[in-house]
């Protein structure tokens, strides 16, 4: 089924860590992931909204930008308002073409004064480096790296994250969110970031490749439960996180995409200017869930009024609320929360209401 | 918890990875332990209605896991005299026991002879090893 040539897939370093926990894995963006556990996607997910899920994201690329010019010209590349990022900081951002359509979707963390740490998405990674190699030219005191083979990356999310972190930190102290820290976990030496994809409290470890095996065996070891790729989607989709290539394209502003938060146009970044002129976008990203039965798949027109009007970008089954959810473009009218709508499964009618976002939120 | 792999001898495959039990001129359909580890933990089942007709080898049914969806396709023809409603709650049944609590549809069969065209247990065994 699978039958992409996997002798040309990259593998990460816990590839015989996925293989011994009996992992399911496919090729994505050029690697061979695991994509789910013998518990199944569902138990992952529960476990990351009850326990502590370990994720490795060692595909996810790396850039780092550095010298005194660094912060000026992510200024000029990145949407959001990077004078802003503090020391130990970390910022969502947008990679924008000039006429505003969407590169990617990144975080930025600013480790010193003059020195970034960008995480790409592993599909996006080589364009984004070219795309940023090629802006660096208009400044000087810059250098712009390719760091991905650099990083391992792992993700240890949910309400026991910091409890079993705590347990193995040897030197330093775990960052808040959205902040990063320098600490030592297990024999390892790690850049801990405050952030995750999946709604839940955590944090993301940036490792020596070398180092991250034994990490992960001393956070599985600590309690973690291992989770793949499967459950990572749904779970950032229950927390309305945006996913390249589907829910954000380079068709797709980020004001349509309901980012507009991230796009500080005073900045004048690449693309501030279009998105600017463009005026309020006719169509919008809303999420939604069906009120009946029914799965929502990329692809699959929305319905407003009887009439077609949208698509839908993402969609599962909420593992937490049980029905079908998703995100999807539907026209700027139409997106109110509350709004019925229908969604077209495969020549069914589905039927769906536009929601907050996010879709499920935790009972505190 | 997910099943062993098995194909029960008493049953005849289809090699879309479907199965029948036919007991006189009715038959049983569900999809097979392979078909059902290939799709993952199945999270929908979408059945056809009762009294409706389906014909061998066209799809009567969608089954969906969290990340796809797959057709069922009958192995036999027939009009569908049930429906398993308990897949509408636990659908799961269909990895967990996917010859027993995991069955599909009942149909009364409209030409018993298309058994002949079906697999039996060893020849499906077979059929999956090289896939």
């Amino acid at each position: 089924m699978t039958a992409a040539a996997t002798d040309t897939l990259r593998r990460t370093p816990l590839h015989d860590r996925h293989t011994v926990a009996g992992a399911r894995l496919v090729p994505f963006a050029g690697w061979e992931m695991p994509i789910q556990y013998p518990p199944g996607i569902k138990a992952e997910h529960l476990e990351v909204r009850r326990g502590a899920g370990l994720f490795d994201v060692s595909h996810m690329g790396q850039v780092e930008t550095s010298g005194p010019d660094a912060e000026a010209f992510l200024q000029r590349v990145l949407s959001n308002d990077v004078t802003r990022l503090r020391e130990g900081g970390a910022q969502y951002s947008l990679l924008c073409r000039e006429d505003g359509g969407v590169l990617d979707d990144l975080f930025t963390y600013r480790l010193d004064r003059g020195s970034f740490l960008t995480v790409t998405n592993a599909a996006n990674h080589a364009r984004d480096f070219a795309w940023l190699a090629e802006h660096a030219q208009d400044f000087d005191g810059l250098s712009v790296r390719d760091a991905a083979a650099d990083y391992s990356m792992l993700a240890l999310q949910g309400p026991a994250a910091r409890v079993i972190l705590a347990g193995l930190l040897e030197e330093g102290e775990a960052p808040v969110r959205m902040r990063t820290a320098r600490a030592r976990v297990a024999g390892a030496d790690c850049l801990i970031c405050g952030t995750g994809y999946t709604g839940e409290d955590g944090v993301e470890l940036l490792t020596e490749p070398d180092d991250a095996p034994a990490l992960w065996d001393a956070l599985i070891a600590a309690g973690a439960t291992p989770a793949g790729l499967a459950a990572r989607d749904t779970l950032r989709l229950e927390a309305c996180f945006h996913l390249y290539g589907h829910d954000l394209s380079e068709d797709r502003t980020p004001i349509e995409a309901g980012l507009g938060w991230a796009c500080k146009l005073d900045t004048d970044f690449i693309g501030a200017d279009a998105l600017r002129t463009a005026g309020d976008p006719a169509d919008r990203l809303v999420p939604f869930a069906f009120t009946g039965p029914g799965i929502p798949r990329q692809g699959n027109p929305i319905l407003v009024e009887g009439e077609p009007a949208g698509v839908v970008t993402s969609g599962t089954l909420s593992p937490c609320l049980g029905s079908g959810i998703g995100m999807g473009y539907v026209p700027a009218a139409a997106a109110s929360p509350g709004t019925p709508i229908e969604i077209d499964v495969r020549g069914r009618r589905r039927t769906a209401e536009v929601r907050e976002k996010p879709l499920y939120r935790k009972e505190h | 918890m997910a099943a062993e792999q098995s194909y029960p001898e008493d049953l005849l495959y289809h090699d879309e990875h479907d199965w029948a039990r036919i007991e006189g001129e009715e038959g049983t359909f569900g999809i097979t332990w392979f078909a059902q580890d290939a799709l993952g933990e199945v999270v929908f089942f979408d059945p056809p209605e009762v009294g409706t007709t389906i014909s061998k080898d066209q799809p009567y049914a969608e089954v969906e896991s969290v990340k796809a969806v797959s057709d069922v396709v009958a192995p036999m023809s027939g009009e569908i005299l049930a429906v398993n409603e308990a897949l509408g709650d636990e659908p799961a049944a269909v990895n967990d026991d996917p010859y027993g609590e995991g069955w599909m549809v009942r149909v009364r069969l409209s030409d018993p002879t298309e058994r002949d065209a079906l697999l039996d247990a060893a020849a499906y065994e077979k059929l999956v090893q090289k896939s």
